[in-house]
């Protein structure tokens, strides 16, 4: 019985890569698309991404040298995933709420990580774990732990209060938006209960995840609620990690080609250029659209389609 | 004002589902502010009532309501089916990843609300909310064509009225993609539209008239969406150089069809025919600037345009393949694209994943190559001549889909006197549409262009006279909005005559290249002869 909830937490953890690596390899299998870029295009470099130019303002553009600036792309990158600018921006009460929740989410997940890297620390340099980095890890957790758990539930909350007392928010809302709200709401809570009445210096969950990860699938040494409620959690968490690439909210791995892909794709086809051989490719592939000006009947081309005579 | 309240409301039959009082719309800025300046919106005439489909205060796509219980199941049926090709790699990779992520990602956040203009200008109305729309087409994927849970990504009814009405509303939207830059995901509500059309244009062959059969049809058919051959289109421009020549004082020769030159002009065709001007001022200052360059009289190569950008992907690929056909012919090194904001995109930008081997000839704004003639000095602009307050409306696919910001601007400075310029609020890549975008310029069947003028043309028509605030706003004292894109222009002259902005505010409107002719020390002053057209 022991077993069981290390079981489900490297199921969780398991649907959870998978998922995220299916997400990844799907988007990034996807055909070449045409360019539908818009900007500010954030790498453009020259000083041109600040206002939104493009390489396009340079006359005879394609004679001139590419200036694409990764610093540019960076400091638009990294404060959008820490700290949501476009919606701070552009829905600043939606912000108030979205930021904790989302903050508190990378919160849990680096605590989680730290866990994990404790864990491996104390089976393979144990006397490190005695030392400072253990004194630091034994604060750091926590306090990202806890941190984490706060943001997250008060942003849950906070969402589910805006989406049922916003009309236009609850008009487009559906019973799966409830839920998953609920079930961060739900998850969070049972991870502070946790924390404020078994486990206020993480000891339990610290020892929970060191055995995961060194395979030791063993009871905790506690009884009780002190006994059910760190593993309790845990699985509820994996559970809750395993189930959001499944949905919707796996838009964290979207939004990188979101941006990437599509808005920021401004890689031009040069004459000659490497992209000319796939496009070549996707105008052999056939069209079976339907409506009389095509006629595609899918043996047709999109080459054979758009290269036909219509002047008569 | 008349507002569906919920999904469920857009697919019950019934009367339009919503109507917009005018007296209750947000007051424009002065000399504009009381209702008795605001002219009425036409109503839908009774007739059209009862032979098409009707969603709102108007029509755009004539939508002809079926015959029989078969019909309207037939017509479900196809669009279903092209529902589906649109998630297809072969049908649709034209647009496949683009589409997968708006649809699978929105956490209808409506954000992107309050960036359209549309939805602004009709005091919020729910059908005008960009993620309306967009939700219809999201449900009725999940529910019919992935057959997924109502619980996990809601619930629609897939019938006639349904479909009829989410055309009808592809078409309420200007495609200018202000929403999409703040949607903190990346969900792209105008695409989606986009993709509305695209289904019942590629699958139903069911597209407004003016952009489908008078529009790309017609271009590839006649050479041009106006109608004009190659030579009509020859004598036209013949016309123009002689008259440019009375105008400037030295002769004027376009060069047609020069094998071998640096580049290939291609203006929006609507220019040739709306404003001569237009045209003439680029002979005028190409020559001045001893460019090596020429028109095309070839089968659509004399007109920019290509409104397959706006609803059809084959149509956009036909005519962008014949442009650059012409060009392949001529051997010209570049072609530079005229004052027409979305010919600009389709065939810089869109076309760039279709032109292959000797039809990727590398294709330039016309922004870069005026702002070429200024830097090199080969023309003198005298800037005193254009001593009148000008403001620049940025067209969105030149500017936010293109981000060709500051050529324009470079221009405006070199040829108008300090202070004489003021930019509108928001500019630039955050600007508004002209309210013409996507083709509702060109559209102005039954009372369409009421509603364009009340609601997607409105927002620009504030900001234009905000950008005028503090001048004298009367015809005694011009104002000039420059607009270099011709669909723009036409909607932007539509908007004033409207309002009588001339007579009431004198508030002008023209392009680019007019004011650099009007400033050029060689040319006799007075080429903008202020005479409203």
């Amino acid at each position: 019985m022991a077993v069981l909830p290390y079981l489900l937490v490297y199921l969780g953890v398991v649907v959870f890569v998978v998922a995220v690596a299916a997400r990844f390899v799907m988007w990034s299998r996807m055909p070449m698309h045409v360019r539908w870029e818009l900007y500010p295009v954030a790498h453009e470099g020259g000083g041109r991404a600040s206002y939104g130019g493009s390489y396009l303002e340079i006359p005879q553009w394609w004679t001139a040298r590419r200036e694409v600036s990764l610093w540019g792309e960076l400091s638009a990158m990294v404060p959008e995933m820490v700290f949501l600018v476009a919606l701070k921006e552009h829905n600043r009460r939606l912000w108030t709420r979205s930021f904790p929740f989302h903050f508190g989410l990378y919160l849990v997940a680096a605590c989680t990580a730290l866990l994990v890297f404790a864990g491996l620390l104390q089976a393979v340099a144990p006397q490190l774990v005695s030392g400072v980095v253990g004194r630091v890890l034994g604060v750091v957790i926590p306090v990202s732990g806890v941190a984490g758990l706060v943001l997250g539930l008060v942003g849950a909350v906070g969402l589910l209060h805006r989406r049922l007392s916003t009309p236009e928010l609850r008009l487009f809302s559906v019973p799966a938006d409830f839920v998953n709200l609920l079930l961060f709401v739900g998850v969070f809570g049972v991870a502070l209960v946790t924390f404020l009445w078994v486990d206020r210096d993480f000891a339990l969950v610290s020892a929970f995840v060191a055995n995961l990860v060194t395979l030791k699938l063993v009871a905790l040494p506690a009884e009780g609620a002190a006994a059910v409620l760190p593993a309790l959690s845990a699985v509820l968490l994996a559970g809750l990690t395993a189930y959001i690439p499944l949905t919707h909210m796996s838009h964290f791995v979207g939004k990188y080609f979101a941006y990437h892909a599509i808005r920021w794709n401004d890689e031009p086809n040069l004459q000659g250029g490497d992209q000319e051989g796939t496009i070549q490719e996707l105008l052999g592939r056939p069209v079976s659209w339907a409506a009389p000006h095509i006629k595609g009947d899918g043996t047709r081309t999109w080459a054979d389609v758009a290269t036909e005579d219509t002047t008569k | 004002m008349k507002s569906p309240s919920s999904f469920k409301d857009f697919s019950r039959p019934g009367s339009p589902l919503a109507h917009i009082e005018v007296a209750e719309q947000i007051p424009l800025p002065p000399p504009f502010d009381t209702v008795d300046e605001e002219p009425g919106m036409r109503p839908l005439s009774e007739q059209a009532r009862e032979k098409y489909e009707v969603l709102d205060d108007t029509i755009a796509v004539s939508l002809p309501k079926p015959q029989s219980k078969e019909e309207e199941e037939r017509l479900v049926g196809q669009f279903l089916s092209g529902l589906k090709k649109c998630f297809s790699a072969d049908d649709n990779w034209t647009f496949l990843q683009p589409l997968m992520m708006s649809v699978e990602h929105c956490a209808k956040c409506q954000t992107c609300s309050d960036a359209c203009h549309i939805f602004q200008e009709s005091g919020d109305n729910l059908l005008y909310r960009p993620a309306y729309r967009s939700e219809i087409i999201r449900r009725i994927y999940f529910k019919y064509v992935k057959k997924a849970s109502t619980a996990v990504h809601g619930d629609i009814e897939l019938n006639w009225t349904t479909v009829s009405r989410l055309i009808e509303l592809a078409y309420r939207c200007n495609l200018c993609r202000r929403c999409a830059q703040t949607c903190p995901i990346g969900v792209d509500n105008a695409l989606l539209a986009r993709e509305i059309r695209k289904i019942a244009s590629q699958e139903m062959g069911i597209a407004a008239r003016e952009i489908h059969q008078d529009g790309s049809v017609l271009q590839l058919k006649a050479g041009s969406s106006t109608g004009m051959t190659p030579v009509v289109v020859k004598d036209n421009i013949e016309f123009i150089d002689e008259d440019t020549a009375e105008r400037v004082g030295f002769e004027v020769t376009t060069p047609w069809d020069v094998k071998g030159a640096d580049i290939l002009l291609i203006h929006n065709a609507g220019e040739i025919m709306a404003w001569p001007e237009n045209p003439g001022a680029f002979a005028v200052l190409f020559e001045a600037a001893g460019l090596s360059w020429t028109l095309s009289s070839e089968i659509a190569a004399y007109d920019a345009i290509n409104y397959g950008v706006w609803y059809d992907d084959v149509q956009f690929a036909r005519v962008a393949i014949k442009h650059a056909e012409a060009a392949r012919r001529l051997g010209v090194k570049r072609i530079v694209l005229g004052e027409c904001g979305h010919a600009h995109k389709a065939l810089t930008v869109i076309a760039d994943k279709v032109l292959t081997g000797d039809l990727n000839i590398p294709r330039e704004s016309s922004m870069t190559v005026l702002l070429d003639i200024v830097r090199s000095g080969k023309v003198t602009f005298d800037p005193s001549r254009n001593d009148f307050p000008i403001t620049l409306h940025d067209p969105c696919n030149m500017v936010r889909l293109m981000g060709i910001v500051t050529p324009q601007r470079e221009v405006l400075k070199a040829i108008t006197p300090p202070g004489r310029f003021r930019e509108m609020a928001d500019h630039g890549v955050n600007n508004y549409c002209c309210g013409g975008g996507s083709g509702f310029a060109i559209m102005s069947g039954h009372n369409f262009s009421d509603w364009r003028h009340h609601l997607p043309g409105r927002r620009k028509f504030r900001q234009i006279l905000d950008a005028f605030q503090g001048e004298e706003m009367d015809v005694e004292h011009p104002k000039y909005v420059c607009a270099p894109c011709s669909n723009c222009k036409g909607q932007i002259r539509d908007i004033l005559a409207y309002y009588d902005a001339w007579e009431k505010a004198g508030i002008y409107y023209g392009g680019l290249v007019e004011l650099m002719v009007n400033a050029m020390v060689d040319a006799q002053p007075g080429f903008i002869d202020w005479e409203w057209r």
